[in-house]
């Protein structure tokens, strides 16, 4: 049975050329105002089932928030409807709706009375919340002079507990300090076990994988797919990497050797673009020279999403010293093994000369391989691992 | 969750409800019925505030009709000017104005500043301007308690067979009241300066209603230009206003004339007044109502 069914849902913002809001100017250019529209969502599409959780990944601008807003009630679709089943309860920022100058405690109440909640429903979970937020010792002191994780603390508290049927989660679990994000993962686990909908929006793949059964992406307001969260994920890494500008390639003008073309490839490239853990890959590296070049030395470094190298090793290195290199030439280098988990790994090569240790041409991440993990182990590294009982 | 279980049977239950849609007067206020709590907490929220960091807290509300008289009773001495326990005339028409204006004036901002409230947490947003009614309210109640305080003090003799008029009165600018306050804080969203307007409005208003003088001077100018005295009752807070004078203060005074300070009528006539202007509200507040379900669509974007 559906809990939140979004039936061709379009939401189109009118930005004001010229903003103002004064009454003067309102009269002055009645009905002339200058608009601008901007699509944030083209009709989407989207039932979601009792008991589910999905994932909502996008970029900054993707649409996602508002999706989420829609979902939640508080914008209006311009076209279309969402429908829910059940109470609905929305994180979408933290701490929404308290007042710095009342304590803790007043201001659950009025949060939880934003809900539809009663004093009296409220005095029933209020122990559990407290608990829950580890607030006891400062749940009469005004909330101003909390930290921000013990106003992230509060918030998720009160909405956990308002007993939702489903609940709408946007980028909240990024604050907060590492042992109470496990405990809200472990609260949404649990939420899960019960049969309640949750919604996810984040730009957190790991979260995604974690926690999700399925996940949706967002681009430019149109749903790119609606799938499992593994290969979402793997198309939100694609979407990511189209829309990174491609490193500008080295300008090297008076070198006696070039990288005119690179290759990276596998064996089941025809089928699929990422590779498993476990799979190996190769890169095919044309060079030209202008004039013969005796003792080179290739490097190629392995970096992790963020760029940082993971892995590095040259010819010399291996005790593979290339011999010298005259006219176009293809260097093929294999790499076998890759146990690595989800990610795209940018590629680093360079190649130089043994003696002087001059660079003759470099390219850096301009090249990449991609891994899709099809488990849900989560990190950098791929280890078998099995559990039994003794 | 430890008393109860959670099981989907919950949701699967109740049916598949459109999140954001147009409704009717009657469900706009039922919905706001079920969100009283909000209301009250608001409410409540906005006394605490403003009264948190204060040694005497709510005793200032209180003190203010006081210190009026004090003020009042001592320039009116010195001027010569005004009648018999003028400051005691002038405070039933000036408490119920200080409600009034207080309504409006925080009426008018009560969704812009809230702002991030509306963009982030869904509930009926009527609950906003109305809470702007509901917090001025508690402080007319703090005041008439300090008014009624002052009369026993001075010892003076209020009208017992017009006193049911009071809480009538107050009733119908409630009202009345709600009815602007709904009009005026989703325009103020759209135009930004509607609070400059309204001060304006709010100053105007106050000298159209016979609060620091008598109507029966409103009504021999109006009546010397050869326009009917009643011409004053289209501004329902003059029914009001001398409603509260006629319970309080009384008719008997006179100066001069013999026309009384306000209107010689019986309990009966002011009544149906109040009838007639609190009818009349009901149907701008439903109407207002049914305009703020219209703004509400686009509420948060606006913001």
């Amino acid at each position: 049975m559906e809990a939140v069914v979004v039936d061709n849902v379009t939401k189109t913002f009118r930005i004001a050329t010229d903003p103002s809001d004064s009454l003067k100017e309102r009269i002055l250019r009645f009905r002339r105002t200058n608009y601008e529209e901007f699509v944030a969502l083209r009709p989407i599409d989207l039932t979601i089932e009792i008991g589910e959780t999905v994932g909502i990944l996008g970029h900054n601008g993707s649409g996602k928030s508002t999706l989420l807003k829609c979902m939640a009630g508080i914008l209006t679709p311009t076209t279309g409807e969402v429908r829910v089943r059940g109470r609905l309860a929305s994180l979408l920022e933290l701490g929404a709706g308290f007042h710095p100058d009342l304590t803790g405690r007043e201001n659950v109440y009025i949060n939880a009375s934003f809900y539809g909640m009663s004093r009296r429903d409220v005095d029933k979970v209020f122990d559990e919340i407290v608990d829950f937020a580890e607030l006891a010792q400062f749940i009469d002191e005004p909330v101003k002079h909390y930290s921000s994780g013990m106003y992230v603390r509060l918030g998720f508290a009160v909405a956990v507990n308002l007993e939702p049927d489903v609940l709408l989660v946007d980028e909240v679990l990024a604050v907060g300090d590492e042992a109470f994000q496990n405990k809200c993962i472990g609260r949404i686990r649990q939420f899960q076990d019960e049969g309640r909908t949750i919604v996810f929006v984040t730009h957190d793949v790991e979260t995604v994988r974690h926690v999700c059964q399925r996940a949706i992406v967002l681009d430019h307001g149109h749903m790119v797919i609606d799938s499992h969260p593994s290969k979402s994920i793997r198309v939100f890494r694609e979407y990511l990497h189209a829309h990174t500008p491609l490193h500008a390639a080295a300008e090297l003008s008076d070198s006696p050797v070039l990288f005119t073309d690179v290759r990276v490839s596998h064996a089941n490239a025809g089928t699929r673009r990422h590779l498993l853990p476990g799979e190996g890959f190769t890169i095919e590296i044309d060079v030209e020279t202008t004039h013969p070049v005796d003792q080179p030395v290739l490097a190629v470094e392995v970096c992790d999403s963020a760029g940082a190298p993971i892995f590095r090793i040259d010819t010399d290195g291996l005790g593979t010293p290339l011999g010298r290199i005259e006219g176009r030439r293809t260097l093929r280098v294999d790499i076998s093994n890759v146990e690595l988990l989800d990610g795209e790994f940018p590629l680093n090569l360079s190649l130089s000369d043994r003696s002087t240790g001059r660079i003759f041409d470099w390219r850096e991440g301009s090249d990449s391989f991609e891994v899709a993990n099809p488990t849900k182990a989560t990190g950098l590294v791929a280890f078998d691992v099995t559990v039994k009982e003794q | 969750m430890s008393e109860s279980v959670y099981t989907t049977a919950r949701a699967s239950a109740s049916e598949l409800r459109p999140m954001a849609r147009r409704r009717s007067v009657v469900e706009h206020l039922r919905e706001l019925g079920g969100y009283r709590e909000l209301l009250a907490n608001l409410t409540r929220k906005e006394l605490t505030v403003r009264y948190q960091h204060s040694m005497l807290g709510f005793t200032w509300s209180m003190l203010q009709p006081v210190f009026l008289l004090i003020v009042y009773t001592a320039v009116f001495a010195i001027l010569g000017a005004g009648f018999e326990k003028f400051s005691i005339w002038v405070l039933c028409g000036l408490l119920l104005w200080t409600f009034v204006a207080t309504t409006l004036l925080t009426a008018t901002t009560s969704i812009t500043e809230n702002a991030s409230l509306v963009g982030k947490v869904k509930f009926p947003r009527a609950v906003l301007p109305l809470a702007s009614v509901a917090g001025a309210l508690v402080h007319l109640a703090l005041q008439s308690i300090a008014f009624a305080v002052v009369l026993g003090v001075t010892r003076h003799r209020v009208d017992w067979v017009y006193m049911p008029l009071v809480p009538l009165a107050i009733v119908t600018a409630t009202l009345v009241v709600a009815g602007i306050a709904v009009i005026i804080a989703p325009v103020n969203v759209y135009a930004r300066d509607t609070g400059h307007l309204l001060d304006l409005l709010v100053l105007g208003w106050f000298w159209a209603t016979p609060i620091l003088y008598p109507f029966f001077l409103a009504s021999t100018t109006l009546e010397n230009n050869g326009i009917s005295r009643w011409a004053q009752m289209a501004n329902p807070f003059t029914p009001i206003v001398i409603s509260i004078q006629r319970a309080i203060y009384g008719s008997s005074t006179e100066i001069g004339t013999d026309v009384s300070l306000i209107p010689d009528e019986s309990v009966w006539w002011y009544a149906a007044w109040l009838g007639a202007i609190a009818a009349v509200a009901l149907v701008v507040l439903a109407a207002a109502l049914r305009l703020f379900d219209r703004a509400e669509v686009n509420m948060a974007e606006a913001l």
